[in-house]
């Protein structure tokens, strides 16, 4: 991990049943990370608003991680397909504010993958510690 | 905000927590936050004495909303959401924040680090609780009776456990028999008990209890309603006819593939299927004598790229055909041909040893180099690349059996529109866990059981017959439901009803109604699941999630952004 002194603020959303259930995993197994990350937890990465992501950035945080089930394996049938779709929309729209698109993060993470949780996690930090700080904050 | 009253409970979790972070230093910061009246750590905040301090300090301070920062609320929620409604507290105005899982244990070497965090994810926890509301659960009867969809052997297995507990049940079936596959069947392995003695007795019961009402012949037509209280719509002698139940049974079955273009199938006598055999050996057997030999082809329109899976019985129903013929037969050159045998458990294992020595010869064959049949109407020899010894064989072969897969009901499609249940691999229903579900599908009140949701052989169908039983007696032997206080609810003020969240739900529990002519969107709180996909995609916010509203995560990314 590149170390330039920057330690990004970085905001994940997890659903409840698979990526939250992955990061506890990946606590049980006592893999160690970056401390830079606060999860909030939702029951679907469906759940999670455009406003919420915009609103993450707008006050200052560095990144952004929406992490779900793997597609196919949504515990409501199909809102990770939803929230791929919205994704679409949402990077070209942090485009449009200034911001790189590289700052916000949607991956699948499944309840038994704490070792993949870890290695998002961690890619994650060190790709928004070189991107340095939010630039609509820093401006 | 009329006065909110947080009480804040810091776990060291022995040292799991207390290792790492610095719990009274979160505790001394929790103090300071808004609105917090009271906090305090303790050693394990699940232990009782945890609880009862909890159950304390909501009296002694008249605490209304508590946050626990602990472990994770996946094992632990419900057990201090339970501690808050004892000491008169509304579950639902409780926050648990994870400072364990999430941050002593994946930041051990950076304690300070830790402990700066468990003091955000309180912030945020406590951020969030003041906008929490009372919520009261759902509920809703549960009509004690069941609709079974298909008189199939796991069909027929449900309907008999299910009327056999007391439950009204609708035996709902397509054909104008009971049976389904297995009144083609001939013998079943391990036993080769005669098919029909099987069979017989079990429609003869379900024709004979008085519980059981039997739909048949009988069209599924429609399906509305949710769990307690479905309204069944099917179209029998001549009429539409509306059942009324509170639980589904999907056992509509499979069909046997029928082999077109594989192997002269259809185009040349004495090619058949395996079905088509059973149905030859149910019925005189003089043919069998005059034999030369039969080969028997696995895997037949199946583990191909078109149809990838395995059909998971079709080795042993070989095995079994191929054994009883060369029994009868035993000058007959019985060969199979696989491509791998699936002859799982002691006892089809054992079956599959029983046949090799009664002299059939198993064979491996390779898709790149396929068997031929020679003949012109009707097979004469065979020609077979061994894949094990390298080597080319004829064989006299009068007889081409395919041992092809089940493959999907034709209608699965329309049924799981009906019923709002999904399909997956092959058109097969996709029930709601591979492992930990697997009788349930995703909607609740709906279960499924045998081939409709795998190819299944019976000793399997009539588990899942019984299985599903037991999981639909489960609301109905209480007659009540109770849904968690997480769904979603409409705010008809704002509502534009559009319909964008009609859509988006995966459980179909919203419709737009017209109230006084205002035109709205409405949410079925029995069929709602709380995950909030309606919310992120209503245009005018109107629609929010208990437990989960716009205000309170924003709340929570603001306190974040703010204590960076």
């Amino acid at each position: 991990m590149i170390d330039n002194g920057f330690e990004p603020k970085i905001l994940a959303f997890c659903c409840n049943w698979c990526s939250y259930a992955g990061a506890d995993l990946a606590g049980v197994s006592r893999l160690q990370m970056p401390p830079n990350l606060r999860v909030i937890r939702v029951m679907c990465s469906g759940r999670v608003s455009v406003e919420w992501v915009i609103k993450a950035f707008s006050s200052g945080m560095d990144g952004v991680m929406v992490l779900g089930c793997h597609i196919g394996d949504c515990h409501y049938i199909d809102g990770n397909h939803r929230t791929k779709k919205r994704f679409v929309l949402l990077g070209k729209l942090l485009g449009a504010l200034g911001i790189e698109p590289d700052r916000l993060c949607l991956d699948w993470v499944s309840a038994s993958e704490g070792q993949k949780f870890q290695d998002v996690v961690t890619k994650f930090t060190s790709r928004v510690k070189e991107l340095g700080p939010n630039p609509i904050v820093a401006a | 905000m009329a006065d909110v009253r947080v009480g804040v409970f810091i776990c060291h979790c022995g040292t799991n927590i207390g290792g790492v972070v610095d719990v009274p230093s979160v505790v001394e910061y929790a103090r300071a936050l808004p609105n917090v009246i009271y906090a305090e750590n303790n050693l394990y905040t699940c232990s009782e004495g945890g609880l009862a301090s909890i159950r304390e300090k909501i009296a002694e301070h008249n605490l209304n909303r508590v946050v626990v920062a602990a472990c994770t609320p996946r094992t632990h929620e419900p057990l201090f959401k339970n501690t808050c409604e004892d000491a008169g507290l509304n579950r639902y105005l409780f926050e648990f924040v994870n400072i364990r899982e999430h941050c002593s244990w994946i930041h051990m070497h950076a304690k300070d680090d830790a402990t700066e965090k468990a003091k955000q994810l309180v912030a945020m926890g406590v951020a969030k609780v003041q906008w929490l509301q009372p919520q009261q659960e759902y509920e809703g009867d549960v009509l004690k009776a069941s609709a079974v969809i298909g008189g199939g052997i796991a069909g027929m297995t449900s309907a008999l456990s299910l009327a056999n507990q007391g439950y009204e049940v609708h035996l709902i079936e397509r054909e104008k028999e009971l049976g389904g596959l297995v009144k083609s069947v001939n013998r079943l392995f391990p036993t080769n008990v005669d098919a029909d003695k099987v069979i017989t007795p079990i429609i003869e019961k379900a024709k004979a209890n008085k519980n059981i009402r039997l739909h048949m012949p009988a069209e599924l037509k429609d399906v509305k309603g949710f769990i307690g209280d479905f309204d069944v719509t099917i179209y029998e002698n001549g009429a539409d006819n509306v059942i009324k139940v509170g639980t589904i049974i999907v056992a509509t079955g499979a069909q046997e593939l029928k082999p077109d273009g594989f192997y002269n199938y259809g185009k040349m006598d004495n090619v058949v299927t395996q079905l088509d055999l059973e149905g030859k050996l149910k019925q005189d057997k003089k043919w069998i004598d005059d034999l030369a030999g039969v080969t028997m082809i696995n895997c037949v329109g199946c583990r191909i790229p078109e149809r990838t899976y395995c059909s998971r019985f079709c080795c042993i129903t070989a095995i079994k055909n191929a054994w009883i013929l060369r029994e009868a037969n035993p000058k007959a050159k019985v060969v199979v041909l696989h491509r791998d045998l699936m002859a799982y458990g002691v006892e089809f294992e054992e079956y599959y040893r029983k046949a090799m020595e009664a002299g059939v010869l198993f064979l491996r064959y390779n898709l790149d180099k396929p068997p031929q049949i020679i003949g012109k109407e009707k097979p004469e020899k065979i020609k077979i690349h061994d894949e094990l010894t390298d080597s080319h064989l004829e064989l006299p072969c009068d007889m081409v059996v395919l041992t092809t897969p089940l493959v999907s009901a034709r209608d699965n499609e329309a049924v799981s529109k009906m019923l709002k249940v999904p399909l997956g691999d092959g058109m097969f229903f996709l029930e709601a866990h591979l492992k930990l579900r697997p009788v349930e599908f995703a909607t609740d009140g709906v279960y499924v059981a045998g081939s409709a949701r795998w190819p299944v052989d019976i000793t399997e169908s009539i588990s899942q017959g019984y299985a599903a039983a037991a999981k639909a007696a489960i609301p109905m032997s209480s007659g009540k439901i109770k849904v968690e206080a997480i769904t979603s609810f409409v705010n008809i003020g704002e509502c534009i009803a559009c319909g964008t969240c009609v859509l988006a739900c995966p459980f179909n529990a919203i419709s737009v109604v017209d109230t006084d002519g205002k035109m709205h969107a409405q949410v079925n709180e029995a069929m709602c699941k709380g995950c909030g996909t309606c919310v992120a995609t209503c245009p005018s916010g109107a629609i929010q999630q208990k437990g989960c509203t716009d205000q309170q995560i924003l709340c929570m990314i603001e306190t974040l952004a703010g204590g960076l």
